[in-house]
């Protein structure tokens, strides 16, 4: 793109402003102006109206009125708001790492050159794609109480049975095993980076007499250390947004437990009809997601290795 | 760990040539790797598949014996009619939750592949000012959570009188859709030659049928990508559907699912053929466009989320 860039830049130096100049502008911001349009209606112009609707008191059918930082100061002291938050938090800490682990694994596995593998990558995946709402139906049948799947298992090593989605403490572990499912697209980035660690790194290891794991440990991990930065903002980008499985399955219970942050978003704006106070709670998510963003940036510069030398 | 994994390949040939003893040593090695590979394999298979296999067990089962525990696998007799019943019989207007879930798809994924690519192609093989800068622009809002823009679209779309129709969820798809997608087609026409255009520029064609008879024919691989994504996020959509569509006969399927969980939530033999239905089409598009995927999910990680 770059080499473009500067050629651009010199055609239009040394042309002035000449008329195809001009008119390839005028064009190439036509091309964009359907993107544009959406930009500005559909997210700046949303933002903007979020970031005044948060200072707000409206609630649907009755009149707005400006009450500044207060649901702010509301939010803090709402116990409901601490619940989903943490709720949140432990779900991220809990899934996240789990996630990583077993989409690496997975990958790992699928990297290996035994027949048949193009038919495993196409089942380890095939979960990540089906429909949220599907998947909740699968899984709280999978973890009903009386006739689920996951009793008839603990039964048969002869463990009791649990109530899964309906226990404070198991529910949220229960919603991690379910996204676990889902692992194929993380997988899938892990593969691809695997695949793209260059083979000459193993042969001059193997010259050097390293076993597979001083390997795995100086060569595939930190090769792979960009696709694990990607997935891991991934994923926590997407497990702060958890949302469908948790509406349909536990509707934030049993006793809140499950209720996670987008879901008490939700239920405040549609539910009770509290935009304000709904659009102050999104600001709250927008700036914890970006914060843990930045930071994670940050820190990527200790871990993450590209082979550029620098990071982008 | 096994010892197969330890010995590197290439020195397992080299010694394998000059001992004999070594050779079978090397190649039973490489046995006990392929054996652990594949049984590990098989295992996670079927972790992964035991989920759909209970789905299915569970869905043709007679009224009531999905209730018997510890389960039966094998239905006996299996009733494929519950997935009529599912269907037809379960008391909502399914077939209209199917009709309008298609015409949403198929009308976001007319808007993005013309929209986005037409974006992409703007931001890749046209020179205007401030380019680069509203790039950064689309690259940006994907790290926005949709439920900040939610409820300022929302009160949007209610003045516009677009709530309870299909406008708000197909509408953004012909302004841009995701930011994702625009990204894809910029890169994916960073790739074609920028001397193509040049000449085609010279034999007389302008900027829109180098877009349309030059670029787009090139470009079926990043299309395809851009349309399985269109397709996957339009079909298993939830929240969006959830807000703007209220009545019955409006409803997609995911939202429709919804009310049947309301209705015959207790019936999971029915639960699960619904639940069924609702795969089968994603299912069905996987396999058909199964190189695309992979590709596509490769160069973005993003899945159908």
């Amino acid at each position: 793109m770059s080499s473009y860039a500067n050629a651009s830049h010199k055609v239009a130096a040394r042309a002035g402003r000449s008329p195809a100049l001009r008119r390839e502008a005028i064009e190439g911001f036509l091309c964009i102006v359907p993107w544009l349009l959406g930009f500005l209606l559909f997210t700046a112009g949303p933002m903007l109206a979020s970031v005044w609707l948060a200072l707000t008191d409206y609630e649907i059918l009755r009149p707005i009125q400006f009450i500044g930082l207060d649901n702010f100061s509301k939010a803090a002291q709402d116990p409901l708001f601490v619940k989903s938050l943490v709720n949140t938090a432990v779900y991220t800490v809990l899934y996240v790492p789990l996630h990583l682990i077993t989409a690496l694994l997975a990958a790992l596995l699928l990297n290996s050159k035994v027949r048949g593998i193009k038919t495993y990558r196409v089942i380890f995946y095939i979960p990540s794609i089906m429909p949220a709402v599907a998947t909740a139906f699968l899984w709280m049948w999978i973890f009903n109480p009386n006739y689920g799947l996951a009793n008839a298992l603990l039964d048969l090593v002869g463990l009791p049975p649990q109530k899964w989605l309906f226990d404070e403490t198991l529910a949220k572990p229960s919603f991690v095993l379910m996204a676990l499912w889902g692992l194929g697209s993380a997988m899938i980035v892990f593969l691809a980076g695997l695949q793209g660690v260059d083979p000459v790194l193993y042969e001059a290891a193997d010259m050097d007499g390293a076993n597979s794991w001083t390997k795995f440990w100086r060569i595939t991990i930190p090769m792979l250390t960009p696709v694990l930065f990607f997935n891991l903002i991934i994923g926590i980008i997407g497990s702060f947004q958890v949302f469908t499985t948790a509406y349909i399955a536990t509707n934030g219970g049993p006793n809140n437990a499950t209720l996670f942050y987008v879901l008490y978003i939700y239920n405040q704006g549609w539910k009770f009809a509290k935009m304000g106070y709904a659009s102050a709670l999104a600001w709250v998510l927008f700036v914890i997601v970006l914060l843990l963003t930045l930071v994670q940036f940050k820190m990527a510069n200790r871990w993450v290795y590209y082979e550029t030398g620098k990071a982008k | 760990m096994s010892k197969a994994e330890q010995m590197p390949t290439s020195v397992i040939v080299v010694r394998g040539t000059t001992t004999v003893h070594f050779y079978q040593q090397a190649r039973f090695r490489h046995w006990i790797y392929t054996v652990l590979m594949q049984s590990m394999l098989v295992a996670v298979s079927v972790v992964m598949l035991i989920p759909f296999v209970w789905l299915l067990s569970t869905s043709l089962k007679i009224r009531g014996t999905e209730f018997i525990f510890p389960p039966v696998w094998i239905p006996r007799p299996a009733v494929w009619k519950n997935y009529y019943t599912a269907f037809f019989d379960a008391g909502l207007p399914f077939p209209r939750f199917l009709l309008n879930t298609t015409i949403i798809t198929v009308a976001s994924m007319v808007g993005t592949l013309f929209s986005a690519s037409l974006a992409g192609f703007g931001f890749a093989r046209m020179r205007f000012p401030l380019r680069d800068k509203l790039f950064v622009l689309v690259l940006s809002t994907l790290m926005l959570p949709e439920i900040v823009t939610q409820i300022p679209s929302y009160l949007l779309f209610r003045l516009f009188g677009w709530i309870d129709t299909f406008l708000p969820l197909i509408v953004p798809a012909f302004l841009g859709g995701s930011a994702f997608n625009i990204f894809l087609f910029r890169q994916f026409f960073m790739s074609i030659p920028y001397e193509l255009d040049e000449a085609a520029r010279i034999d007389g064609a302008g900027t829109l049928q180098i877009y349309l008879r030059l670029i787009m024919p090139l470009s079926k691989p990043v299309l395809s990508t851009v349309a399985i994504f269109t397709f996957l996020g339009s079909w298993n959509s939830f929240m969006g559907p959830l807000i703007y569509l209220n009545s019955l006969e409006n409803m997609t399927l995911a939202v429709g699912l919804r009310a049947f969980q309301g209705l015959r939530g207790t019936e999971w033999n029915l639960m699960m053929a619904a639940a069924a239905i609702m795969m089968v089409p994603v299912l069905f598009v996987f396999f058909v466009a199964q190189r695309y995927f992979i590709e596509g999910i490769v160069t973005s990680g993003f899945g159908g989320r």
